[in-house]
């Protein structure tokens, strides 16, 4: 199946990828969670990853900033080889952006501190620099007048706003998002899910795991169904919901839609 | 005119002193029995304290007096004050340890708000801890040099304790580190560390500082009695405050690393800006405690014959004269400890009140 996935994307564009997953496995102890994980993604490519709770989708993201270590297989992002090399985890961490599905801010920290820290202390940015750049980005999110305030004094939706902000905030290459609005409360589910439209249509590359099968039809570039620790489908969003190919992809399609 | 909702009142019996006395004292058999007796055990003691205290007692006698007195001997205090708080520092020199702590104890309530800490007080620590150390040591500008033998007393009791606090917390702080890491070697040297440190009461790190310790040095060469015995308290308090830390660290969500490890903080800035100002709040209570108990524990040292201010006050009471007045001279030691003790208390729990009020106020908006 990898052959055919590299093939299909070849003619789509020739720049190199920015993300290369080469035949990836990851064990927990014994357990096999992540079976023969191939994966390219371009520039600018937002990619949706589905599937059943325990599939492995998580992991699969967690290892691109090497959250999680893989045991098996190649990891390339932009250009980087992820191995046990501290500085190159780093390198690579500070090009990719994390969005957490329980906003993990950092609660003894104000919106705009939280916001400054990776830039001050990562990117060695003066700190009214800093400052100026959260303030953008709170605008972006639309909560600008919160900057004063602490985690534990917003609502949820607006500590995951703040949360995009605080990633874009290193000016990454490429977002990674971890089940963004599973933890929301529904008319929440909206504010963060518009943020991530604008983000997408301003031409960021983003692997989101979600089941916000609305937004993976929008924004999505391609959408990839996993089972049991493998890549079972992937194909563009048209193709995947009206035309879904694997008995396993229909069935969670009929599940969830 | 009507009363509308509003204006109805609690009832009589739920507020004022009745109110009061009746949900706190009568409430229920049990607790009206409990009030009654302990009630009826402060009529009997309350009274006959104050006539010994204070209506019988005598305050600036000979000890000679004292014995002849029904009350309390409180000269036993004031006629031994110099040598109860300076010990067998020389009797002339005592301004010097006096301003030492005079000193210590105004830089500490100076620095008590700690959004005034910076660098400028820094260096004002620096050059009153280098005024402390030259006006207790000597053998400069004119002061005579005292050997810290001869330190004894309350300055000891502070130096000790404060130097043992200053020093333990962080060196805790480190050896909890060290014992998450990944790194092997320095996870079983500091598992091993605290372990050991945690196995030994601290009379036998005390003893061993004092008796054990110089055996190992080259001959000639010999380190300050009161630093060994610092050094003791030191790392034996240490290892406590690690394991203290630890249960911070552990009780830390997982997705605190993960947030600031993606941002692409290394290990030592993740620590410092994201882990430790938040685990180090969780365990504010149990630290205090462990400073508490170190501050007090300064008292073990009378076993390796240094003259903290439970020791001189013992000696005091080994003289003829005021044999017999223990029970004053103990209650004024204790009165010290309480007065220092009750204030680390204090502060600890208004640090924790600021930092509660930082992170968790309710939405306002």
């Amino acid at each position: 199946m990898s052959s055919e996935q590299v093939n299909k994307q070849t003619p789509a564009s020739n720049d190199k990828p920015i993300i290369e997953i080469i035949k990836m496995h990851k064990w927990y102890d014994d357990f096999h969670v992540l079976k023969d994980i191939n994966l390219e993604v371009r520039h600018k490519e937002k990619i949706v990853v589905c599937g059943p709770s325990g599939s492995g989708k998580s992991t699969m993201i967690r290892c691109i900033n090497r959250l999680e270590e893989h045991q098996r297989g190649k990891i390339i992002v932009n250009g980087i080889e992820l191995t046990r090399d501290l500085k190159d985890i780093e390198r690579v961490r500070t090009e990719v952006g994390m969005v957490f599905q329980h906003f993990n801010l950092f609660p003894h920290l104000t919106i705009l501190e939280n916001l400054t820290v990776g830039p001050i202390w990562v990117r060695k940015t003066p700190k009214k620099e800093a400052e100026e750049l959260a303030m953008h980005y709170l605008e972006i999110v639309r909560i600008p007048e919160q900057a004063n305030k602490y985690p534990g004094q917003i609502s949820g939706g607006q500590q995951q706003r703040v949360a995009i902000a605080r990633s874009l905030c290193m000016k990454p290459k490429i977002m990674l998002f971890d089940e963004p609005t599973s933890a929301l409360d529904p008319e929440m589910i909206k504010e963060v899910l518009d943020v991530m439209v604008d983000l997408a249509q301003e031409g960021m590359t983003m692997i989101v795991v979600s089941h916000e099968m609305g937004f993976a039809k929008t924004v999505a570039d391609r959408v990839i169904f996993m089972d049991f620790g493998e890549i079972v489908e992937e194909n563009n969003p048209h193709e995947f919901f009206d035309n879904p190919q694997h008995e396993r992809t229909q069935l969670f399609l009929s599940q969830i839609l | 005119m009507s009363t509308t909702i509003e204006e109805i009142k609690p009832p009589a019996t739920n507020v004022g002193v009745i109110g009061w006395i009746r949900q706190n004292l009568f409430n229920g058999l049990f607790s009206s029995i409990a009030t009654i007796v302990i009630l009826a055990g402060l009529i009997r003691v309350v009274p006959q304290f104050i006539q010994w205290a204070f209506i019988d007692s005598v305050w600036f006698t000979s000890g000679q007096e004292c014995h002849e007195a029904t009350g309390a001997c409180w000269s036993v205090i004031t006629q031994n004050i110099r040598f109860n708080i300076f010990g067998y520092y020389p009797y002339e020199e005592q301004w010097r340890p006096l301003i030492a702590m005079i000193i210590l104890i105004g830089m500490l309530i100076y620095s008590r708000d700690w959004n005034k800490w910076n660098k400028r007080l820094g260096y004002i620590w620096l050059f009153a801890l280098f005024v402390m150390g030259l006006l207790m040591k000597g053998g400069l500008l004119g002061l005579v040099s005292v050997e810290s033998t001869k330190w004894s007393g309350l300055p000891l009791t502070l130096l000790l304790s404060f130097f043992g606090i200053l020093a333990s917390y962080p060196l805790g702080v480190v050896l909890a580190l060290g014992r998450q890491s990944n790194m092997p070697i320095i996870k079983s040297l500091c598992v091993v560390y605290i372990e050991m440190i945690r196995g030994v009461p601290l009379i036998t790190m005390l003893f061993m500082s004092s008796v054990m310790f110089p055996l190992f040095l080259p001959e000639g060469v010999t380190i300050d009695k009161v630093l060994r015995a610092q050094a003791a308290i030191i790392l034996f308090t240490a290892a406590y405050i690690a394991e203290v830390v630890r249960g911070g660290l552990q009780a830390m969500d997982k997705g605190q690393y993960e947030a600031a490890e993606s941002l692409g903080l290394n290990y030592f800035q993740m620590m410092r800006l994201i882990i430790l100002p938040q685990a180090l709040k969780i365990v504010i209570p149990p630290t205090v405690g462990i400073l508490i108990s170190a501050f007090k524990d300064t008292s073990l040292v009378v076993i390796i014959a240094l003259y903290d201010i439970l020791n001189t006050t013992k000696s005091i009471l080994t003289e003829p004269e005021w044999t017999g007045f223990s029970t004053e001279a103990y209650i004024f030691v204790a009165m010290i400890y309480y007065v220092c003790c009750f204030s680390m208390s204090q502060y600890s729990r208004k640090i924790e009140k600021e930092l509660e009020y930082k992170s968790n106020t309710p939405q306002s908006s």
